[in-house]
C-alpha cells in the first residue's frame, strides 16, 4: 500500500518526470545507468498502481447509478450470481480467491450514486456484472473491481478488470457497450466474440451516440519482442473523451504509457527506441488528447 | 589510537582543492582512500586524474600537526574513451582507487573507471645517473670514435620525483558499469563488480578473470535488482560480499563453488510497511558495504540509514542510525532533482568503535557505536582556520527552530558528502565535498 500522503495527482507527475528521467538517460554521458533506470522503473511502477487505482476509483464515482443497475438488471436475467460486494482491503483476497476459483464469478460493481447523465459515461466498454442488490437503490460500500479469471466462455457473461496489476489474471473480457461486442484481452493478444444477443436488451440503458473508440493495453510481460509490441500498439486508438471535471492536462497519454510499462522492468530495455517515439510525440506533442488504456490484468 | 572514549572534538587541519565556487566538473572529487598505513591519501576525480597526498614525516610525532599532508603525486589514470561498437562514450571519471599493500619501496594502487582497471606504481625517485660513456649529459648521443676512456657511472642525488606508472590494465572484462574493486587479504587476487557481474582477477594477469558472480536475467526485462557494491573480508581470502539495489546483502564462498550465484548467507531486514512509499525501493537500494576491520560486522549505506550487521546474524542489523531522517517527508523533491540517487558512502574508524558518513549542506555525520553517540559536522570554509574546532550542527526537522540549527529546507542539496576516509590508525579522517578535500583531525589537549 503507498502511503496515503502521496495522492494520484502525485502519481501522474511522478509518471511524467520518471518518463524524462528514462529518456535524457539515453543521451547522458558514459551511457545508460542501469542501476538508476531500474530505480525509476520502481518508481514508474509504483506511480502507475496508485494513478490506476485512483483513477478507477474515480470513475466508479462519476457512473451512474441507474445505467449500471439497468444493465445489471439484464445481465442478472441471464447469469443469476450470487454476488458481493468488496472492500479494497479484500480486493488482495478477492484476486487470489477468484483466480483459483473454479466456477466463474462476477464481482459486484457498485458506485456511489452519482448522477451523471449517461452521456458522461467514460468507462471504455467495461461492464460490470452486477449483484442483483435487493434494495437497489443504495450500495454504501465502496465501489472496487475485483478481477476475475474465467474460462472464456463465449457470450453472456462478463468480466471485470482489475484497478491494480495482477500477475495471476491474464485475461480480460470486456463489452463494449455500443456495439455489443464482447472482446477478449489474453495474454495481449485481442480475440474478438461473436456479439452477445442476450445482451442487447440492455440497449436502452446505453451510451449515447458518440462513438467512442476503445484502446486496449497489451499484457507486455508477455511480449516477448518488439514485433508484438509494435503489433499490440496498433491496436491502441485515441479516444476522445468529454469529462471536464477532470484535469489531466499534461498526463495526455500518461494511460497508454502505464499500460506499456506492464510490469516490473517490462518495457524498459528493449523498448527504448519505442519510448523515445512515445515520448517525444505523444507524450510532449500531445496535449488534451485523451487515451484510455485498460489494462489487461 | 588516540583519543578518549569522551567527548571526542575535531579541528580542522587542511584543505586541498580550488577556492572558487565555480566547480570545474572533471575537478570535482569521486574517491578518496587512505592506504594501509594511512601515509598515503589518495583521490580520484571525474577528469580521471589521481592525486597522492603524503603525510609530512617531521610532523608524525607533533601531535598537532600530524594530519598535515602535501601533494604527492598526481597523474592522469582514465581518459575518456569511445566504445564504437555500442556508440558509447566510457567516462574517465574515477570510481574507485583501492591501495595494495605495501610489499617494497614502491607503492601500488588499483583505479578504476566504469570499465577498465589499472593498476599502478607510485615509485621515488631521488638520485640520478651521471657519467655515462655514450651520451652527453643532456641525452645526446657521443661520435663513438670520439671516446677514449671508460668510466662507471654515479648516482648522484636529486630533487624527489615521483613516478607513477601504469603496471597493468585490466580492460575488457565488465559490460556494465564498474561500481567496486576490492583487494583479497591473499594480496595475489582482487574483485571486481559492475551492475550485474563480479570477477575475480589475478593482479599479474590482464587477459582472462574469472567470473564468479552474474545475476544477469535470461530476459533483460525480468531483472529486478543490481549489484551496488562488493568487498573481500579482510582476512578470509574465500569470503566476500556483495550488495543489492533490493537493499539485501549475500555472503558468498568461493570454497563452495566456482560460480558464487548461490550466497552462503542472505542479510536482509523486512520493510516497514508502514514507511511504504512511491520511493521505497529507492532508498532502500545499499550505495555501500564495508567489512569491519576486525572482519566481523560489516555496515551498510542506503539512502536515509547505516546500518551495521553481525554476520553471523541474517535476519536484521544490530544496529542502525538514521543519518538524516528529516529528508524522508522530501523524498519527491529529492527525486525530482536526482539527489534520491546519490551513493552516499560509509567508513570505519580504525578500532570499529565509531562509523562515519556523508549527509548534504557539506554535513558529515559520526556514531559512536558504543557510546551511543552521534554527532553532525560541517566541512566549510568558514570553518577553516587552522586547528579550528568543529561546532556540532544540527538540523532542525520541523517545528520552532532553535539558535544555531538549520532548517530542513535551508539545506543546500548540491553541497554533499559522498566520500569520507578515516586513517587506519588515527584519528585523522578525510571528508570529500564537491571539489575540496578537508581533513580534520581530533583535538590534541
Amino acid at each position: 500500500m503507498i502511503s496515503t500522503m502521496e495522492c494520484a495527482a502525485d502519481a501522474q507527475s511522478l509518471i511524467s518526470i520518471s518518463l524524462m528521467k528514462i529518456h535524457n538517460s539515453r543521451t547522458q554521458r558514459g551511457g545508460i545507468k542501469l542501476h538508476k533506470n531500474l530505480l525509476v522503473s520502481y518508481v514508474l511502477r509504483n506511480a502507475r498502481q496508485v494513478y490506476i487505482k485512483e483513477k478507477y476509483a474515480e470513475i466508479y464515482r462519476m457512473q451512474q447509478y441507474e445505467e449500471v443497475m439497468t444493465v445489471c438488471n439484464e445481465i442478472q436475467e441471464l447469469n443469476p450470481l450470487d454476488l458481493d460486494a468488496e472492500d479494497a482491503e479484500d480486493e488482495e483476497q478477492a484476486r487470489s480467491a477468484c483466480c483459483s476459483a473454479e466456477e466463474s464469478l462476477c464481482g459486484a460493481a457498485c458506485h456511489r450514486g452519482a448522477a451523471q447523465p449517461v452521456a458522461h459515461a467514460r468507462t471504455a466498454s467495461a461492464l460490470f456484472g452486477c449483484s442483483p442488490l435487493e434494495d437497489g437503490s443504495k450500495e454504501p460500500d465502496p465501489c472496487y473491481y475485483r478481477s476475475c479469471c474465467m474460462e472464456p466462455s463465449p457470450v453472456s457473461h462478463c468480466d471485470q478488470f482489475t484497478a491494480n496489476s495482477n500477475m495471476h489474471c491474464n485475461k480480460t473480457t470486456v463489452l463494449d457497450l455500443d456495439t455489443h461486442v464482447v472482446t477478449t484481452v489474453e495474454n495481449g493478444y485481442l480475440h474478438q466474440d461473436c456479439c452477445c444477443d442476450a445482451l442487447q436488451c440492455g440497449q436502452g440503458a446505453q451510451s449515447p451516440a458518440r462513438k467512442r473508440k476503445v484502446e486496449f493495453g497489451c499484457c507486455v510481460s508477455d511480449v516477448e519482442d518488439v514485433s508484438d509490441f509494435t503489433a499490440a500498439r496498433k491496436r491502441a486508438k485515441r479516444e476522445d473523451c468529454c469529462y471536464s471535471n477532470l484535469d489531466y492536462t499534461d498526463t495526455s497519454n500518461i494511460s497508454n504509457l502505464i499500460s506499456i510499462f506492464g510490469s516490473g522492468f517490462s518495457g524498459l530495455l528493449s523498448r527504448q527506441s519505442d519510448l523515445e517515439q512515445i515520448c517525444s510525440k505523444q507524450v510532449l506533442a500531445s496535449l488534451g488528447a485523451w487515451t484510455r488504456a485498460i489494462v489487461a490484468f | 589510537m588516540a583519543g578518549p572514549g569522551g567527548d571526542m572534538q575535531w579541528c580542522f587541519s587542511q584543505v586541498k582543492g580550488a577556492i572558487d565556487d565555480d566547480v570545474a566538473e572533471a575537478d570535482i572529487i569521486s574517491t578518496v582512500e587512505f592506504n594501509h598505513t594511512g601515509e598515503l591519501l589518495a583521490t580520484g576525480d571525474k577528469g580521471g586524474r589521481v592525486v597522492i597526498f603524503q603525510q609530512e614525516i617531521e610532523n608524525k610525532n607533533l601531535p598537532q600537526f600530524r594530519s598535515e599532508y602535501n601533494v604527492y603525486s598526481t597523474f592522469q589514470s582514465h581518459e575518456p574513451e569511445f566504445d564504437y561498437l555500442k556508440s558509447l562514450e566510457i567516462e574517465e571519471k574515477i570510481n574507485k582507487i583501492r591501495w595494495l599493500p605495501q610489499k617494497n619501496a614502491a607503492q601500488f594502487l588499483l583505479s578504476t573507471n566504469d570499465k577498465t582497471i589499472k593498476l599502478w606504481k607510485i615509485s621515488e625517485r631521488d638520485k640520478r645517473p651521471e657519467g655515462y660513456n655514450l651520451k652527453e649529459e643532456d641525452g645526446r648521443y657521443k661520435d663513438p670514435n670520439s671516446i677514449t676512456s671508460l668510466r662507471v657511472p654515479v648516482l648522484i642525488p636529486m630533487d624527489l620525483m615521483v613516478e607513477a606508472s601504469p603496471r597493468r590494465v585490466f580492460a575488457n572484462a565488465h559490460t556494465y558499469h564498474i561500481n567496486s574493486i576490492s583487494v583479497n587479504s591473499d594480496e595475489e587476487t582482487y574483485l571486481s563488480a559492475d551492475d550485474l557481474r563480479i570477477n575475480l582477477w589475478n593482479l599479474e594477469i590482464t587477459d582472462r578473470s574469472f567470473n564468479i558472480v552474474d545475476i544477469k536475467p535470461a530476459n533483460m526485462e525480468e531483472l529486478t535488482e543490481v549489484i551496488t557494491a562488493a568487498e573481500f573480508h579482510p582476512h578470509q581470502c574465500n569470503t566476500f560480499v556483495y550488495s543489492s539495489s533490493k537493499g539485501t546483502i549475500r555472503l558468498c564462498d568461493m570454497r563452495a563453488s566456482a560460480l558464487c550465484d548461490k550466497q552462503s548467507k542472505l542479510f536482509e531486514e523486512p520493510e516497514d510497511p508502514s514507511n511504504r512509499s512511491f520511493f521505497s525501493e529507492i532508498i532502500s537500494s545499499i550505495s555501500d558495504v564495508k567489512f569491519s576491520h576486525n572482519g566481523r560486522y560489516m555496515m551498510t549505506r542506503d539512502y536515509l540509514s547505516v546500518k551495521i550487521w553481525d554476520l553471523n546474524m541474517e535476519n536484521r542489523p544490530v544496529e542502525t542510525y538514521q543519518v538524516h531522517e528529516y529528508l524522508r517527508s522530501k523524498l519527491c523533491s529529492l527525486y525530482e532533482n536526482d539527489c534520491i540517487f546519490d551513493k552516499f558512502e560509509c567508513c570505519w574508524n580504525g578500532n570499529d568503535s565509531v562509523v562515519m558518513t556523508g549527509s548534504y549542506n557539506n554535513f558529515f555525520r559520526m556514531f559512536d557505536r558504543g557510546q551511543r553517540r552521534d554527532v553532525t559536522l560541517e566541512a566549510s570554509r568558514e570553518n577553516s582556520k587552522p586547528m579550528q574546532v568543529l561546532k556540532p550542527r544540527k538540523v532542525c526537522a520541523g517545528g520552532k527552530r532553535k539558535k544555531d540549527e538549520i532548517s530542513v529546507d535551508s539545506l543546500d542539496f548540491n553541497k554533499k558528502i559522498l566520500h569520507t576516509a578515516w586513517h587506519p590508525q588515527d584519528n585523522i579522517i578525510a571528508v570529500a565535498t564537491t571539489n575540496n578535500l578537508y581533513i580534520f583531525q581530533d583535538k590534541v589537549n
